[in-house]
């Protein structure tokens, strides 16, 4: 008897003694959480995504508590939301203009020429691997969806032509389809600026014409026309400057293209089941 | 203690079907001269070579066109008399347009090569020996094509005690190593006893599986009568014992440590066509300009083993074999194991080229996969005791982080998995898979 009350006793005062050091520390080494970090965490989208540059929406939440971010730093929430956050907060809004995943390339099904049929397992990067898919051109699209399979908000699907076709609305430029693409085709662009190349190839004239009829010539009469310090060419390559340019957009250097590589580009970038613009048709003017 | 009739080789492995009947007895042919010819740069493993030639300059047959870019990088040198056209890009077997020398050959002028005096290679230092067998554009002509004299450099606290000569071809179908062991056998005794000295090795040992019994007896002649140490191992046949690791495990029941090459444990090896283009360099100055591939396969109409000077287009082999058949699916270069499918029959015969295949509908897999059923067949399968199905599992997740865990960059992609999945897993494709997205992430980082 004596022992089980011994026993119960060190255990009640053991428990009183942890008891008073948690109560001290919880009195004295509290680090005091901002309430409004829960409730701004309860405003954002909770995808996860990174789009934003960190590593989850708590993070980001934490950020524009301390000002390091501004609201509209989350491109995947809608403005009202943003609006919202912004006002509960007392900060600006800020201006963020929204990225969309863009893909260097229109060769699709109808335009590049393929010289061997691949069959194997459905994988972009497989094909990669085995002598480079059956496509002429080395540094097109595959056309097999690894970035479909990749993507988490049902913003891709294959069109037709056999081209990624990236919905604008859906796309969070979470960057995963830049990773997916065995031949890094997909660059993460602002929707302010519609100019955009669509082709990768290194080479030029015939060359590159014979691999594809939408291809990049590099005749370089994009440079020639746009805006000067808004193109260069680089590689055979027309590169437009979206950082440093800060004019109006200006669709001049699509206006003499002779192939279509390089397009004016406003909303989705593959019309479905259509295949991409030749001759530098401008669209939505 | 093992039992007299005992026959070395290594652990693990597969039985694939030999399929050697058809081509093993045929003498090697010469491949008429054809009009043009395409040299890419980098044929080999390593930097690619510099062109030290301009279009329109006229080239002799054996002739240097383009200069090693690189210690890890070689020469090459012009198959044909004629001239140059174009520094052009042109498509490889690999589907990538890359630089290439084009060339014309002159159909009014001889195609003799004029050999040079023999050098007299005791004289040489070790650094001239490398140097000049990096002249020779000398590479492993087993399929790798790694650039042979990075293996010559004396390395400190290595010395090399043995010399061994891979004649395995344990890839079906391949017959031009048996043919040229057969057929050039002095060439090979003589490239043995050059290098065996120079490197100063204890012994040379020619590796050759048993199915080759004529290779063996004729090589056994010949070392009989060289200068140097050489024995003939006559090994087991099975997949992949030309694979260097497997080679020296068979022989010597050495294992060479993960990450470590042959030369960590005192060995160099060549293989056996490479040892004869060696003896040719250092004899009559006669450079790489040539090699012997089989053209064999079931869509083929004539197999053979031919004598091909580096350039020739594919398609040009195949008409000189009589063309394809109709019914053709797949063309693939290199053996069937580990070769790669072509894309385009435009693509030229490299330094590494071994083989030309031809397969038909029935031959090519288009079955369904099955989900991996555990069997651990793989397992038994990997010379290099890796986990595949669990690799090819991690592949398959995207977790290719984690598949390091599993040791994937010692994958040497010998296929062994894939031939024995009863599932039909294609096992070695997807470790290949991840391990390009693996290349692809750490080269975005470098940039970054």
């Amino acid at each position: 008897m004596e022992n089980i009350l011994s026993s119960a006793g060190i255990m009640a005062g053991l428990g009183l003694l942890f008891g008073t050091v948690l109560a001290l520390a919880y009195r004295f080494l509290r680090v005091p959480e901002d309430p409004r970090l829960e409730v701004i965490i309860d405003m954002l989208p909770g995808n996860n995504c990174g789009a934003c540059g960190q590593p989850g929406c708590s993070a980001f939440a934490e950020t524009l508590l301390d000002g390091g971010n501004l609201p509209s730093g989350c491109t995947v929430s809608n403005p009202e939301k943003i609006d919202e956050i912004a006002g509960f907060l007392g900060v600006d809004a800020g201006e963020q203009v929204k990225r969309v995943a863009r893909l260097h390339c229109a060769g699709g099904l109808a335009q590049a020429k393929q010289v061997a049929a691949y069959s194997g397992f459905e994988s972009c990067r497989a094909a990669a691997v085995t002598s480079g898919g059956g496509k002429g051109c080395s540094w097109g699209c595959l056309g097999l969806a690894d970035c479909v399979r990749v993507c988490t908000f049902d913003a891709l699907h294959m069109n037709t032509n056999g081209l990624p076709t990236v919905t604008t609305q859906k796309c969070t430029a979470c960057g995963d389809c830049v990773e997916a693409c065995p031949k890094d085709l997909f660059e993460l662009l602002p929707m302010d600026q519609p100019l955009l190349v669509q082709c990768s190839i290194p080479l030029g004239g015939e060359e590159a014409r014979a691999l594809c009829t939408v291809a990049c010539d590099a005749c370089e009469r994009c440079a020639r026309y746009a805006r000067p310090g808004l193109i260069e060419m680089k590689n055979n390559l027309p590169v437009i400057d979206y950082v440093h340019y800060e004019g109006p957009e200006c669709p001049e250097a699509t206006f003499r293209c002779p192939t279509g590589a390089i397009q004016w580009v406003v909303e989705d970038q593959f019309e479905d089941s259509e295949p991409a613009n030749r001759g530098g048709h401008v669209e939505r003017l | 203690m093992a039992p007299e009739n005992w026959i070395s080789t290594f652990r693990h492995g597969v039985h694939p079907d030999e399929h050697k009947e058809g081509t093993e007895s045929l003498p090697i042919e010469r491949v008429p001269f054809v009009e043009s010819y395409i040299l890419p740069l980098g044929q080999h493993i390593g930097a690619p070579s510099v062109p030290v030639v301009k279009p329109k300059d006229r080239v002799q047959r054996g002739q240097l066109i383009a200069k090693p870019g690189g210690f890890v990088s070689t020469a090459l040198h012009s198959p044909v008399t004629g001239h140059v056209t174009a520094l052009a890009n042109r498509r490889n077997a690999m589907g990538d347009l890359v630089p290439c020398i084009l060339l014309e050959a002159d159909p009014y002028a001889t195609q003799r090569f004029e050999p040079r005096a023999p050098v007299d290679w005791r004289a040489l230092s070790s650094k001239e020996f490398v140097d000049q067998t990096q002249m020779a554009g000398l590479v492993g002509m087993g399929g790798a094509a790694f650039p042979s004299h990075v293996k010559y450099v004396p390395q400190e606290g290595k010395p090399v005690r043995f010399l061994v000569v891979n004649g395995c071809e344990c890839e079906p179908y391949l017959t031009c190593d048996h043919r040229v062991m057969v057929e050039r056998s002095d060439r090979v005794v003589r490239g043995i006893e050059i290098l065996a000295t120079k490197l100063g090795a204890e012994k040379t040992v020619i590796g050759v599986e048993q199915n080759k019994e004529d290779a063996i007896e004729v090589l056994q002649a010949a070392a009989a009568g060289a200068p140097v140490p050489v024995e003939v191992a006559a090994l087991k046949v099975k997949y992949p014992q030309g694979s260097e690791k497997m080679l020296i495990d068979a022989v010597f029941k050495t294992e060479v440590p993960a990450g470590k090459l042959p030369l960590d444990v005192g060995m160099v090896v060549n293989n056996v066509a490479t040892i004869a283009a060696l003896a040719d360099w250092f004899d009559h100055g006669r450079p790489l300009i040539d090699r012997v591939l089989t053209v064999s396969g079931p869509a083929v109409s004539r197999p053979a083993n031919l004598q091909v000077p580096l350039g020739t287009p594919v398609r040009a082999v195949l008409e000189y074999c009589g063309g394809l058949k109709s019914e053709t699916r797949q063309v693939v270069m290199g053996g069937p194991m580990m070769g790669s499918p072509l894309s385009s029959l435009d693509v030229p015969v490299v330094k590494g080229t071994s083989g030309l295949l031809a397969f038909t509908d029935a031959d090519v897999f288009d079955g369904d996969t099955y989900t991996c059923v555990k069997c651990g067949r793989c397992l038994d399968a990997c010379p290099n005791f890796l986990n595949p199905c669990m690799l090819a599992k991690l592949a398959r997740a995207g977790r290719i982080e984690s598949m390091d865990e599993f040791y994937a960059s010692d994958c040497t992609f010998c296929g062994s998995c894939s031939w024995a999945c009863p599932s039909g897993i294609p096992i070695s494709q997807l470790i290949k898979v991840a391990r390009s997205a693996m290349a692809q992430r750490k080269r975005k980082e470098v940039r970054q």
